[in-house]
């Protein structure tokens, strides 16, 4: 039986604060070359104070908050919203809880909240996730 | 399609409506959209129009290069024999690495061009995954998208494009599904 109910937290993941070392490796990484997140120059003509972090640098921080829970085969659903630019030097926490347990499909899932903020508590991505327990 | 008579909400760059202003005949258009008075409209008429589809191949070195940005630790998506014990033909793609095989099409960020938004305006809204299978090193994913829908708000200050992607494997097997909706700042 597993111990995952509602109310169950999911151990919080805290990140480093986001560097440009951060950035680029992202970008080389994912393929996302957008300037705007490695050419502060672009970043700047654009309006921007600086480069930002790319939204999926920090909803692949939440993926990694979710698969060191539950295995990755587990994962159903993983969604979010972009709430808020992630800047250079945020220092970005994923955390979030079971708050419904649902049945679908044959099997039952944990419903999770889930959200990325910063230190000064502003949320950055807000969330959901569906996990088969 | 062009854009015969018809009203729009105009909009401040604080997203204020200014009122509203006629649009008579074929407003000015260059690619896939309009400009009414200085203000530039997606072009609505690609609800529904499908990128051309291709497949990229899941190499085991981007794998473990993703992980590394991401900061990933878990052996199972670097190592081979990590990944095996736990249950996967080989490495395993993170939960948001489609995003990857999306980047790795014949062009970068196909409806750009298509509806002429400009790189330094667009920020991404949501994103939503859905799972049916794991993604594996040495898979062939075949990527087909289309755009869902479009809409706006603020009158017209932020637009909104939504995409949806399908992901299926060399055995044609549906491995996922991402839906996402870009913002296209006018102001």
């Amino acid at each position: 039986m597993s111990d995952i109910q509602v109310g169950t937290e999911i151990p919080a993941l805290e990140l480093a604060p986001i560097s440009r070392y951060t950035l680029a490796l992202y970008a080389g990484a994912s393929g996302d070359h957008n300037p705007i997140h490695i050419d502060s120059d672009f970043a700047k003509n654009a309006g921007m104070p600086d480069v930002f972090a790319h939204g999926m640098l920090s909803m692949a921080y939440l993926g990694r908050m979710l698969t060191n829970w539950q295995p990755q085969a587990q994962l159903r659903k993983f969604g979010n919203r972009f709430a808020a630019i992630t800047q250079l030097q945020d220092a970005i926490t994923c955390s979030g809880k079971v708050v419904e347990m649902i049945e679908q499909n044959g099997e039952t899932l944990a419903r999770c909240e889930i959200q990325a903020v910063k230190a000064d508590g502003e949320q950055t991505l807000v969330g959901e996730a569906l996990v088969a327990v | 399609m062009c854009m015969s008579e018809g009203r729009l909400d105009l909009a401040r760059n604080d997203g204020q409506p200014l009122g509203r202003a006629y649009v008579q005949g074929s407003p000015d258009r260059r690619g896939g959209s309009y400009y009414v008075q200085g203000v530039m409209m997606l072009d609505k008429s690609k609800i529904g129009f499908e990128f051309a589809s291709f497949t990229a191949d899941v190499e085991k070195g981007r794998l473990r290069f993703f992980a590394k940005a991401i900061g990933e630790t878990n052996p199972i998506y670097t190592d081979e024999a990590a990944a095996r014990e736990a249950g996967y033909r080989a490495l395993v793609a993170p939960p948001t690495f489609t995003m990857v095989l999306d980047m790795e099409g014949p062009e970068f960020l196909p409806f750009l061009d298509l509806l002429n938004m400009d790189i330094a305006r667009i920020l991404h809204g949501t994103q939503e995954f859905e799972y049916f299978a794991p993604i594996c090193a040495g898979d062939s994913i075949t990527v087909t998208g289309h755009i869902a829908d479009m809409f706006e708000k603020k009158g017209g200050a932020l637009e909104f494009v939504v995409m949806e992607q399908s992901y299926t494997n060399q055995d044609g097997e549906l491995v996922a599904k991402s839906t996402n909706t870009l913002v296209h700042r006018n102001g």
